[in-house]
């Protein structure tokens, strides 16, 4: 499982094996057919937003796309329902790079200290951290948000990001790697008189960069993709984030939907998370592989 | 666990390390530990004091029908998602695998609804099925298939479940392809000279191989729809109707926050605990081992 990015055009050359002719073309009708099924969805919502509201309440709606397109997402991104879909994606892209870069750095210094150090406590520090792998926020919601409010951080960056930092997941593969680093860098180090903090910021941190790339990959669409969290403690609409905004733009009685304006959000709300899986496909692979591992 | 060569000192490394701990201890331990504390209070019906039940809140839940039925509906639900994500994902998977050029495209064209928020994924299919103007709605209502799953249950789950499995084919093909990427090519064709036709090398050979993969999918995936599908259940149904999609995790949400039942909520917390800490164990037990053949 570890060598993902494996391309097949890399192999020996077809082996008897692979079927040829119309084996071949049925085969590839098949993946089409799957592609397509599993992008209908998002195709449907595509066509939605750039077409009139009448046109959807009558349906079957059109399959193809309208002349709606700008009308329907400046209406989105600047006036929204509630709140500018504009504000909110600001809110989720703050929510999802302070998670990745707070866990990245937290795991980065405590792996430092677990693999690097002997101190007195550090197996119960060790399995204190290990035990928050086992419990995710959606558990302990109702205690959680009631430290939040103590502090006064509903409504609140900070509230939104510092429950999902702690978890050990980036702690323990951050470990691993360590671990993989030959000890002889430390050694050379050590003899040359160098500062613990000196080997971390010259030797570990550069040989590190992949994997922080890919576990930034992981974390931010984590981040960007919480509901339940944001949906408790952003009581402020200001401060929603489009994921769990977007079914706040519901009518809450028996109206009809802005369905043109609603999927507008909904396309704009996937947008960065799947620009960060297709054009760091490889980090996002390996982000993925390793973290689960 | 740690280098044969380590730095001195214990100051600096308990200050690496105390960011993530204090992290884990304000937002994790206290939250978990009055998670439990509160499992054994009920408040008294005006909100003004607690009194002590012992494990009454756990056998009031265990006796509560509801309970009962949102425990069946969480075994029900995990059940379908995991195997409507799994076996189309397995089924594109082999198709891929068989084709020399072309496989990486289709990889990248199958990845990205994984970026999709499970609570997006949800707005989708509710827009497709809405009794209003879904589209799908509309052609079984020609078929003189009456689609409803505000009022029927069924349907409801059939809703949620397809709602939550899709996003999930994406990470289950991406794990199945690099299994199956992985099964060396000369086992394979050995069977193909001595006759085996491709099911019959599918079902001896390929999928006992696939077998560390697919227990790892399991598990992940039932976590998964445990725990992330809140996003789905929330946008399309809340629970409805009549429960008939109230799986734990939602049961926790509506029950501490909705009906601000917080003894109940606290002692459900705690039962999701034992679930979670047992499906870890499960993991450790026989997915980390690997099973081999």
């Amino acid at each position: 499982m570890s060598d993902t990015t494996k391309k097949p055009s890399k192999e020996p050359p077809p082996g008897m094996v692979e079927k040829r002719g119309a084996s071949l073309w049925l085969n590839h009708a098949i993946m089409i057919f799957g592609v397509l099924i599993v992008f209908f969805p998002i195709w449907l919502a595509f066509v939605a937003s750039t077409v009139t509201q009448p046109e959807i309440v009558r349906p079957p709606m059109p399959l193809w796309p309208g002349d709606q397109f700008f009308t329907n997402y400046k209406k989105a991104l600047f006036s929204g329902v509630n709140v500018p879909v504009a504000t909110m994606l600001f809110n989720s892209l703050v929510m999802a790079i302070g998670i990745a870069v707070g866990k990245i750095i937290i795991s980065l210094l405590s792996a430092f200290a677990i693999v690097y150090f002997r101190f007195p406590g550090k197996m119960i520090f060790f399995w204190l951290i290990f035990l928050t792998l086992m419990l995710p926020v959606e558990v302990r919601i109702v205690p959680t948000y009631e430290v939040i409010a103590g502090f006064g951080m509903l409504n609140s960056y900070g509230g939104l990001i510092f429950p999902l930092i702690a978890s050990a997941t980036a702690t323990f593969l951050f470990r691993q790697f360590y671990m993989t680093v030959p000890d002889e860098l430390a050694e050379a180090a050590r003899v040359d008189g160098a500062r613990p903090m000196r080997f971390f910021w010259d030797i570990l941190f550069p040989m590190s960069r992949t994997n922080i790339a890919a576990l930034f990959v992981i974390l931010f669409i984590y981040g960007w993709n919480q509901y339940l969290w944001p949906l408790l403690i952003t009581t402020d609409p200001e401060m929603n984030t489009i994921v769990m905004g977007i079914k706040q733009m519901f009518p809450s009685g028996d109206d009809v939907a802005d369905w043109p304006v609603i999927m507008a959000a909904s396309i704009l709300a996937m947008i960065p998370p799947v620009i960060v899986v297709i054009s760091m496909q490889k980090l996002f692979i390996r982000g993925l592989v390793d973290s689960e591992k | 666990m740690e280098k044969r060569v380590t730095f001195k000192g214990w100051i600096l490394p308990l200050c690496l390390i105390a960011p993530q701990v204090f992290i884990s201890a304000v937002f994790f331990f206290y939250p978990a530990g009055q998670a439990i504390w509160q499992s054994l209070f009920i408040p008294d019906p005006f909100g003004l004091s607690m009194q002590y039940v012992g494990l009454g809140n756990f056998k009031f839940l265990l006796s509560d029908p509801f309970y009962r039925a949102s425990f069946l509906t969480t075994a029900v639900f995990s059940t379908l998602v995991t195997l409507v994500s799994m076996i189309p994902a397995l089924f594109l998977a082999v198709v891929a695998d068989r084709l020399i050029k072309g496989a990486g495209v289709y990889r990248t064209l199958l990845i990205w609804p994984y970026a999709v928020a499970p609570a997006i994924a949800g707005v989708l299919w509710l827009f497709m099925f809405n009794t209003r103007v879904g589209i799908v709605s509309w052609y079984l209502g020609n078929l003189g298939y009456d689609w409803n799953h505000v009022l029927n249950g069924g349907e409801a789950m059939g809703l949620v479940v397809v709602a939550s499995a899709w996003g999930r084919i994406s990470y289950n093909f991406l794990f199945f392809f690099a299994a199956l990427q992985a099964v060396p090519k000369s086992v394979v064709e050995a069977a193909a000279i001595d006759g085996a036709h491709f099911w019959r090398r599918f079902f001896t050979i390929i999928l006992p191989l696939l077998s560390p993969t697919t227990f790892f999918l399991l598990v992940v995936n039932i976590v998964y729809a445990f725990f992330e599908t809140f996003g789905v259940i929330h946008t399309i149904t809340s629970g409805g109707p009549q429960q008939s999609t109230t799986i734990l995790v939602y049961k926790v949400f509506s029950d501490g926050f909705v009906g601000q039942d917080l003894g109940s909520s606290a002692a459900q917390s705690v039962i999701l605990l034992v679930v979670v800490g047992a499906l870890t164990v499960f993991q450790f037990k026989f997915v980390e081992r690997r099973v081999h053949y």
